[in-house]
């Protein structure tokens, strides 16, 4: 079942990008090993969100490192270099997300490790490319979010840009990385040879908005137009969009205005026969079914719009949707432990192989935790 | 481009839309052949989904174009046994292939993974579904918007007042494609190790789940639910000032940063009011406070200032800004396509392998533009 059996990955990454890619490697079979710096480690390790902590580290450190191993080295010293350096021949993988120059300052840019190991495959993340003028610039989720259009595809007409309120880029940029990783791990299986994958998180969120940038591109560079009442994609004709009941919220994903017209029994809308007007007058059609969604609860619209086959769906928060069948049926949690007995609650990886969830109950490691048994397994300590 | 780490793999993509389709798209930049399925006579929905009107030449939507470039097209009607016969063929000889269809509908049609693996044992058979195989959600429709209001994701954007905020892009389709891709890739890694085929599974409710990984682990371990700042809000999880506020002439984003090094920054003396200990349970008036204060200067007077102090900030561009901003120029992420005398430019793939920026100029095929050849492959093959 373990897909990446016998793949040894060394995680020279912190916080986001980085380390939820190489997560996602540990939880189909890869051996990962954080390799931190002494004292602090991971500046993620003291990142708190939400005045929410496990044990003096930061929740988000736990759920996002879980499955791994950690090692610590001092890269500007010596003896500590020439251990990694052992240690980087006998790894399948080597990543980080230093801004660029860093690991060439370090000595451990991919020509060097390529010399050490010449069947590794090398991945680098950075914030916006190394040709790029900004390339010295933290690459940061929001602000990649601000400088690549993203913010102005969220949210009302006349509402602030919106950023999204998940680490979007990070997350994509890591997704991607995962993926150059393995690919170029398949070819490795056939050529044995090295490889070079490079991600920037620009590149990543360009990537994510490829359908409406596409339609920029080749309409005159129009820039989207968010709709003035219950937006959800700037570019989707009504009903499309979140509207509240008179008890919660509900979801209409696309449909036929007059079918709705008739099913949830709305004479304004009745006048919008032509498809097209769907599009150019999707405010005046939303408002209109916004005014009248309001006057009765969510459960009375779904059971009138579910069995006639409309695109609906109730608008849950976590408390909501933790209570429900469906999400109880996907077995999403697990728990896991950190060595001194620390469990949490966390998400298991998403994919699902040979009819089997792919689980692992090993929490985030402890500063340096596995320092002396990889020492003493690779025989380090003599270098 | 040479040297692709795909190169020789064949996938047969009976998906449709987006979340199977953008799998198909990755797997065909990193050198893979992708051919489609199509039913005959109206082949992918996709084809007939504009946005914006936009159409290309061959009749098909802009949208399908950007979605389905660099693949090929076979039509055949599963419901037919000679189609079906032929599809079998392919499936023999192909190494990967996904779908999207509702759980059951491949069982229907012959098809299923039992039926693959018995034809072809080494076959990656790869499946999305919207909510799992499993539980009282598993018939309804996997529509993005949908997936966004079940899965809690919509609380996470806009502010506390503000209706549940969508993102405006496909995140559900897009996250669950990149699932499936990496899913795909370590399927291939263990077959070329152990000589066995895989059947994966992923489904858009847990990929949206695991998006929100940090989320949800911070919310097991505190019970609270996540809350939208008043203002500004950028995520829910981080203290002021993390968000986008408005300046005289636009808007920038400022991420993490110590209050106090933001009062120098800022040049705000008033910040220091506050603990850093505070800038999470007041992030509500700490914001308000930022804004009123940002709104008297210029967005670039701000940014020299905040830079200077190092203090992450940026613009907020729209595409056009972007477009014409040397960051943007430096990463090469158009592309041109030719379809038939029109040129279409889209983006390019977001990895760069081996310091190759992967491009392809092949245009989406027009519906069963290879049936033909692939045929002829087919009988040269068996003879």
């Amino acid at each position: 079942m373990n897909l990446l059996e016998d793949i040894l990955v060394l995680d020279f990454s912190q916080f986001l990008s980085g380390p939820s890619a190489s997560l996602r490697l540990a939880d189909m079979g890869a051996r990962v090993i954080k390799i931190e710096k002494p004292e602090e480690g991971d500046i993620c390790r003291e990142l708190y969100v939400s005045d929410v902590d496990i044990e003096g580290e930061s929740t988000i450190f736990h759920a996002i490192n879980r499955n791994k191993e950690s090692y610590v080295a001092d890269l500007k010293v010596e003896s500590d270099l020439k251990k990694i350096k052992e240690l980087i021949k006998e790894a399948d993988v080597v990543m980080h997300n230093f801004r660029p120059g860093v690991m060439e300052r370090l000595g451990l840019n991919y020509e060097v490790v390529r010399e050490l190991n010449p069947s590794i495959v090398y991945a680098e993340i950075s914030g916006y490319g190394e040709d790029s003028p900004w390339r010295n610039l933290p690459g940061q989720d929001l602000l990649l979010q601000a400088v690549s259009g993203l913010t102005w595809l969220s949210n009302n007409e006349g509402a602030m840009p919106t950023p999204m309120g998940v680490a979007v880029v990070d997350i994509l940029a890591g997704a991607h990385t995962t993926q150059g990783i393995l690919a170029a791990l398949y070819q490795r299986t056939l050529k044995n040879t090295s490889a070079l994958v490079q991600v920037s998180m620009f590149e990543s969120i360009l990537d994510f908005q490829f359908e409406v940038l596409t339609c920029f591109y080749n309409d005159g560079e129009e820039l989207p137009r968010r709709g003035h009442t219950n937006n959800a994609h700037a570019y989707v004709s009504a009903p499309y969009g979140i509207y509240k009941t008179s008890d919660s919220c509900l979801a209409l994903a696309m449909g036929d205005i007059q079918q709705l017209a008739r099913l949830l029994n709305c004479n304004g809308l009745l006048s919008f026969t032509n498809k097209k007007e769907w599009f150019t007058k999707r405010d005046e059609i939303k408002s209109v079914l916004a005014a009248h969604l309001l006057t009765n609860t969510t459960e009375f619209w779904l059971r009138i719009l579910q069995p006639a086959d409309i695109w609906c769906a109730p608008v849950y928060d976590y408390e909501v949707l933790r209570k429900q069948e469906g999400y109880k049926a996907l077995n999403m949690e697990m728990e896991v432990k950190t060595s001194n007995g620390i469990a949490i609650t966390t998400t298991r990886c998403p994919i699902k192989v040979d009819g089997e969830y792919l689980t692992s109950s090993i929490g985030a490691p402890f500063l340096g935790e596995h320092t002396a048994i990889i020492n003493s397994e690779f025989s380090l300590s003599k270098v | 481009m040479n040297n692709l780490p795909l190169e020789g793999l064949v996938v047969l993509e009976f998906s449709q839309y987006l979340s199977g389709p953008s799998a198909g798209l990755r797997l065909a930049d990193l050198g893979a052949r992708v051919i489609k399925i199509e039913r005959p006579g109206s082949g992918d929905a996709c084809r007939q989904l504009a946005i914006k009107n936009l159409w290309a030449e061959d009749g098909s939507s802009l949208l399908f174009h950007t979605i389905n470039r660099n693949k090929e097209s076979f039509t055949a009607n599963l419901k037919d046994a000679n189609d079906l016969a032929l599809v079998k063929q392919l499936i023999e000889k192909a190494d990967v292939v996904t779908h999207n269809f509702r759980p059951g509908i491949m069982e229907k049609a012959g098809i299923s993974y039992a039926d693959a693996i018995a034809i072809n044992p080494r076959i990656i058979y790869a499946e999305i579904s919207g909510y799992g195989t499993e539980g009282p959600w598993k018939a309804l429709p996997g529509q993005d918007l949908l997936l966004q209001a079940i899965s809690g994701l919509a609380y996470t954007t806009g502010n506390e007042d503000d209706l549940p905020v969508p993102f405006g892009i496909a995140i559900a389709d897009i996250i669950c494609g990149a699932h499936l891709v990496q899913g795909v890739l370590a399927a291939l890694i263990r077959r070329q190790k152990k000589g066995i085929g895989a059947r994966i599974e992923v489904n858009l409710l847990a990929s949206l789940l695991d998006f929100q990984f940090e989320l949800f682990t911070t919310y097991f371990a505190s019970k609270k639910l996540p809350q939208r700042s008043r203002s500004n809000n950028g995520h829910t999880l981080l203290s002021a000032p993390y968000g986008i506020y408005e300046t005289a002439d636009g808007y920038i984003a400022i991420a993490m940063v110590e209050l106090k090094q933001l009062s120098e920054g800022l040049a705000c003396k008033e910040l220091l009011m506050y603990a850093q200990t505070e800038a999470f349970s007041l992030r509500n008036e700490i914001k308000e406070l930022i804004a009123l204060h940002v709104k008297e200067q210029s967005s670039l007077y701000w940014l020299e200032l905040l830079h200077s102090y190092g203090i992450w900030a940026m613009p907020v561009m729209t595409w056009k800004e972007m477009k014409s901003h040397p960051a943007y120029q430096s990463l090469l992420m158009e592309q041109k396509i030719l379809s038939g005398k029109n040129e279409i430019i889209t983006t390019r793939c977001p990895i760069r392998y081996n310091h190759q920026r992967l491009y392809s100029g092949k245009a989406a095929p027009g519906l069963g533009a290879n049936t033909g050849s692939i045929l002829q492959e087919l009988k040269t093959v068996k003879a």
